[in-house]
């Protein structure tokens, strides 16, 4: 199954084999099997706490697996140093699902840190970069202000431009949308859908707005207790008529019933 | 129990060699490119400049009481004219670099922990990694340099400072003789007594630097982390500045 592709040009961007994790007794990941198709969409569903974060953490290699393998252009990089890593991590764009803006800086320094401290590019050339960047997420005139002062919306946007600025062959995202309103949410997705097809990116999605985000997947994965329980297109998915995943489906519709009649 | 003690054992010695392994990440970084000048800057302004007005105050406040115990002392045994002497040695050799560390530890020290701390809780730093900048130097390394190049030069401040104090005391105030305090000091003063004060505050401002960005940098990632990190920072440069300074003198005497 390894040697087919070797060459990081194959139609695999990312290949997940095995892999597992544990925290103390906790075993997050447990046998987390997916491939990821260059240049399209792949999302992962499920339930909040069921390894998602941690499993996107290994993907960009801030966390390391017990077992398993993790492919990345036809390179292995559970076996990567320190200097390997960062070449991966070159073509990486990565949204935390916290933001993890420096909020030492200000929302254009963000979006263009990664221009600056990477590229040689002079401040002449970096601005209008940043300036587009940040009106495609609806940011314009907010490139002065600092992370604290925007909402978390804000500053969720403020972040997915930051991952986006550098062109990044792999786009990894975690819960773009959450906390967004359903007209951000349309937009944030038509962004991506975009800049994936004019890029030609391949992009690892985080997210719960199902079933609005399999409009715009490739491919989506439903997470369960460690590892995938279902993967295909959206149409295989739906069509499984998966019980689990039903009741997932349907938890989240009532969760989302009570969180509105709460208010 | 015996296992116990063995676990107890190992995680120390890791903990230790974790400890070490992280200075010499930073001095590695420090001096491999890409090089940070701007960066290093920035905390020489934070660390150094932004303190010099405190640590001015305590230098003058230490110098004037230094010039009221000290004439007051040598009073009594005839010999007022060593004055001056006595306050510069006790500034220059101990009193500056111990205090000026001290004071820095307290105002950028604990920041400077806080602040990786919670950079490193709302995943600033796993940031910085994955956009394959290497966080120890983007974020340790320049203010190990900067403490490096502060800390001799706001001892030196304070030393100065504080001399003109134990004058303004003990000569001004109690009538000390004003010409045998600065000629003692000119005479008396040796090149050796002025390096080896400047070498603890080198070596203090590394220290200080090592623990404070350590603690941060390992800070748990929540709150009470980050003030665990900053409390134990604190207090660990704190004790190790005093340590240090046993042992530098009695190398250095
Ligand atoms: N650093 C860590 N140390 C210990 N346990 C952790 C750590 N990170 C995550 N976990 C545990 O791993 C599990 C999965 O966490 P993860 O953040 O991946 O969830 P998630 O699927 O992203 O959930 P959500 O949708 O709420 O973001 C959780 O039960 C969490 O307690
Ligand atoms: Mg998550």
């Amino acid at each position: 199954m390894a040697a087919v592709e070797q060459n990081g040009n194959g139609p695999l961007a990312i290949e997940v084999r095995a892999l597992r994790h544990r925290f103390g007794r906790q075993q997050v990941l447990n046998g987390v099997d997916l491939d990821f198709p260059r240049g399209q969409i792949t999302t992962i569903v499920g339930p909040s706490g069921c390894g998602k974060t941690v499993l996107l953490k290994h993907l960009n290699l801030l966390l390391r697996a017990d077992s398993g393998k993790i492919v990345i252009d036809g390179v292995d990089v559970t076996r990567l140093g320190n200097r390997g890593l960062d070449e991966v991590r070159k073509e990486f764009g990565m949204l935390f699902q916290a933001g993890a803006l420096f909020d030492s800086m200000s929302v254009f320094d963000n979006v263009a840190f990664p221009l600056v401290e990477n590229t040689r590019l002079g401040r002449e050339e970096i601005a209008p970069k940043v300036r587009e960047m940040l009106a495609n997420v609806g940011l314009e005139g907010m490139e002065a202000k600092y992370p604290s002062e925007l909402s978390g919306g804000m500053q969720k946007r403020a972040a997915l431009a930051r991952a986006l600025i550098r062109n990044p062959k792999l786009l990894m995202l975690d819960e773009p949308t959450t906390g967004l309103d359903p007209t951000r949410t349309g937009s944030i997705h038509a962004l991506v859908r975009h800049t994936q097809q004019r890029f030609g990116l391949t992009v690892v999605m985080v997210s719960h707005d199902v079933p609005a985000v399999f409009e715009i997947s490739d491919h989506v994965a439903f997470m369960h207790e460690g590892r995938m329980r279902l993967s295909g297109t959206p149409a295989e998915v739906t069509a499984a008529n998966d019980e689990v995943f039903n009741r997932f489906l349907a938890g989240r519709a009532a969760g989302e019933e009570q969180g509105a009649s709460a208010l | 129990m015996v296992e116990r003690l063995g676990a107890l054992v190992i995680d120390n010695v890791t903990a230790l060699g974790n400890f070490v392994l992280f200075l010499g990440t930073a001095v590695w970084c420090a001096v491999t490119p890409p090089y940070k000048p701007r960066l290093v800057i920035r905390q020489v302004r934070i660390i150094g400049a932004e303190s010099i007005v405190l640590v001015g105050l305590i230098g003058a406040f230490t110098g004037m009481v230094l010039g009221l115990q000290g004439y007051n002392t040598l009073r009594r045994f005839g010999s007022e004219g060593a004055l001056g002497t006595v306050v510069a040695l006790v500034l220059v050799r101990e009193l500056g670099p111990v205090l000026a560390a001290l004071m820095v530890t307290a105002r950028a020290g604990s920041a400077m922990a806080a602040e990786l701390g919670s950079m490193q809780a709302t995943e600033q730093v796993d940031a910085l990694a994955v956009m394959a900048i290497n966080p120890i130097q983007y974020l340790v390394s320049p203010r190990v340099i900067a403490g490096v190049i502060s800390f001799p030069l706001l001892t030196s401040i304070f030393d100065v400072i504080g001399i003109w104090g134990g004058y303004l005391i003990g000569v001004g105030l109690m009538g000390a003789p004003g010409g045998s305090y600065l000629n003692g000091i000119a005479q008396n003063m040796s090149g050796h007594d002025i390096m080896s004060g400047l070498y603890k505050a080198l070596v203090f401002g590394l220290v200080v630097m090592w623990v404070c960005c350590y603690k941060g940098y390992h800070a748990q990632r929540m709150a009470t982390g980050v003030s665990r990190a900053t409390t134990e920072a604190v207090v660990l440069s704190s004790v190790l500045i005093l340590a240090w300074d046993y042992f530098l003198t009695s190398i250095l005497l």
